[in-house]
């Protein structure tokens, strides 16, 4: 259906010894909205900064709607970035900054105000065309830098961790409008960030990545509930990771005990990691289930309590809505089908 | 209760006297130069009648507008070229790595703190093993040398507070590497090139240790050529106190300028 837009085939690249980016291969769809999500340093940025045109990769070659761009200086490729810090330009107003791009196409006039003016509207700062962005706040600055990206209208928009220097209320806004922004365009977005809330709202795909590889690659969905491995697990939410025995398809056992659970095709009493994320828990009768445990701490978050269980030696984390005080006997259960079996990590 | 009043008292007349004395010690000199530049007498020792005569002379002597037109020449020449040639300069060590950048600072500021009459013989030898003949072009010269450090060291901060993006927002948006330098970096760089152009100036102006070492016989500017006169017993026309008069005004009006600008974009930000 959709058409490959961006293909990276093979990509390798270093700053001296260190090796960023590892034989690199990525496809981003036309008016996909993907996330490259992973841990500072795993080489999100520098990938961002290859498709942009401000580093060359050493290896492999770079596709942009079929032609190789590996060569291709930033202002001869339709895509424009928007900045972590925004590098807005000082001297110039707000209506000067977003018609830059415009006016260095020498444009005419009357099509540059009008433009600039419709993307104004668009995010939301209209009137605000004679400020000096100095005097603007960090969202408003946020709008400037995405208004002066979009009125060259690109085909794909890179997003360097946008929203970071933003506070919690204004990222959550700015998520939402940078969807709608997203599918109002067309345009194809490529987001950086390492925070796993934003990327799981607001991405159509996900690709996780760390030390320069890609881990996984999919729908927020089923990232979040089917980690590939114990990394993405760990990176993506919280979760509790047991060591645990495939007896049989659909049948593992864990501390001894069997549980049934919706995976198969593993080898028999083959070694595997089992996920179970704190919400799939759920408190019930002690005699009921294989694990009883007693509560060792508590802590109140606002929607849910997290509380820590102590069973059989190791601590289990729990999110629910339910109260249950420090040094009460408990028992857990869990749906079959919220027991996540992995491969275990090489490593 | 009482006692410590008094003492407080006598700690604050102190003060008071102390700062008059070293203010009084600092614009003694230039009142002197102001007086004696309207005093139509040319001893320096009596003051006779008021007089504007000597900054008409300032245009006409024929011994002093030769050595003012050397001195003035220089430095608008050495400024341009150490502002353009600095500016350039900063603008590639800030584009290094962050340990070259260290070391070829510390190569910049060595020119900086190292003694005039250090800098003015060196260059005063390496002028003559190069079989300059001393004159205009190597006090051009040299003043090019001493004044681009400074220049650097104006725009180099400037340079630092940029986002570092911004260089590349501007490629980003359709402007060649040319472009991008012209509209985006210099104009935000400006206020350090005009700084370090100002201190070029003024450096160059009222050089004298430099000048004398690489300036030969013949070419003089100002301070040399009062140095000279003095140098034979002879006294100099009092247009030279005019001179300075005009000078010292002249500086009053630039740190006026930058001091205002700055007040202007301290409320701005």
């Amino acid at each position: 259906m959709s058409k490959k837009l961006i293909e990276l085939n093979d990509i390798s690249k270093s700053f001296g010894d260190l090796l960023v980016l590892d034989h690199f291969n990525l496809y981003i769809n036309e008016n996909e909205f993907v996330t490259l999500l992973g841990p500072s340093g795993c080489g999100k940025t520098t990938l961002l900064r290859l498709i942009g045109g401000f580093e060359s990769p050493d290896e492999g070659s770079i596709i942009f709607d079929g032609n190789i761009i590996n060569d291709l200086e930033p202002h001869e490729r339709m895509i424009n970035t928007c900045f972590q810090k925004y590098a807005l330009f000082p001297h110039l107003n707000v209506f000067d900054n977003i018609a830059f791009g415009l006016k260095i196409k020498k444009l005419p006039k009357d099509e540059i105000v009008s433009r600039v003016t419709q993307t104004l509207k668009l995010v939301k700062l209209e009137g605000f065309e004679e400020r000096s962005v100095s005097t603007l706040s960090g969202g408003q600055q946020q709008r400037v830098a995405i208004a002066r990206a979009i009125v060259n209208r690109p085909k794909v928009l890179l997003l360097d961790e946008p929203l970071g220097a933003l506070d919690l209320k204004l990222r959550q806004e700015m998520q939402y409008e940078l969807k709608e922004m997203q599918r109002q365009l067309g345009i194809t977005f490529i987001y950086v960030t390492h925070d796993q809330e934003e990327a799981l709202t607001m991405s159509d795909t996900i690709v996780i990545m760390n030390e320069g590889k890609i881990l996984q690659i999919g729908k927020p969905e089923d990232i979040y509930n089917e980690p590939g491995n114990q990394f993405v697990a760990n990176f993506i939410g919280e979760s509790n990771i047991l060591d645990g025995i495939m007896k049989e398809d659909f049948l593992v056992e864990i501390n001894g005990k069997p549980f049934q659970c919706v995976d198969q095709g593993f080898s028999a009493n083959e070694q595997v990691e089992v996920v179970i994320r704190p919400e799939d828990f759920e408190f019930c009768d002690p005699d009921a289930t294989h694990l009883v445990g007693v509560v060792d701490s508590l802590l109140f978050k606002g929607v849910h309590y997290e509380i820590n269980v102590i069973v059989e030696g190791r601590e289990y984390t729990i999110h629910t809505t339910k109260y249950r005080a420090i040094g009460d006997t408990v028992g857990l259960s869990v749906e079959p089908q919220n027991i996540h079996i992995m491969r275990k990590s090489k490593s | 209760m009482k006692k410590r009043l008094w003492k407080t008292r006598a700690w604050k007349a102190l003060g008071i006297v102390l700062m008059s004395i070293t203010f009084l010690f600092l614009y003694t000199p230039i009142i002197v130069i102001l007086t004696l530049s309207v005093n139509s007498s040319k001893r320096a020792y009596s003051f006779e009648q008021f007089t504007l005569q000597w900054y008409v002379d300032v245009f006409r002597d024929p011994s002093i507008t030769g050595p003012i037109v050397n001195t003035i020449s220089i430095a608008i020449l050495s400024t341009i070229i150490s502002t353009i040639v600095g500016t350039l300069f900063a603008i590639g060590i800030h584009s290094l790595q962050k340990k070259s950048r260290i070391r070829m600072m510390i190569l910049n500021n060595v020119p900086v703190v190292n003694p005039d009459i250090v800098t003015g013989i060196s260059l005063m030898i390496i002028f003559s093993l190069l079989s300059f003949t001393l004159g205009f072009t190597t006090v051009l010269f040299a003043h090019i040398f001493f004044s681009i450090p400074y220049v650097i060291l104006n725009v180099m901060p400037r340079l630092k507070r940029l986002d570092p993006n911004m260089y590349e927002a501007a490629l980003d948006l359709g402007c060649s590497r040319y472009e991008a330098m012209l509209k985006v970096i210099l104009p935000n760089i400006s206020t350090g090139i005009i700084a370090g152009g100002l201190m070029a100036f003024t450096m160059s102006i009222d050089d004298f240790v430099i000048t004398y070492f690489t300036s030969g016989n013949e070419y003089m500017n100002v301070s040399t050529w009062l140095y000279a006169v003095l140098g034979r017993g002879q006294s100099f026309t009092p247009a030279a106190y005019a001179y300075n008069a005009m000078i010292f005004a002249i500086t009053i009006a630039i740190i006026l300028f930058i001091n205002l600008k700055k007040e202007k974009k301290g409320k701005l930000a």
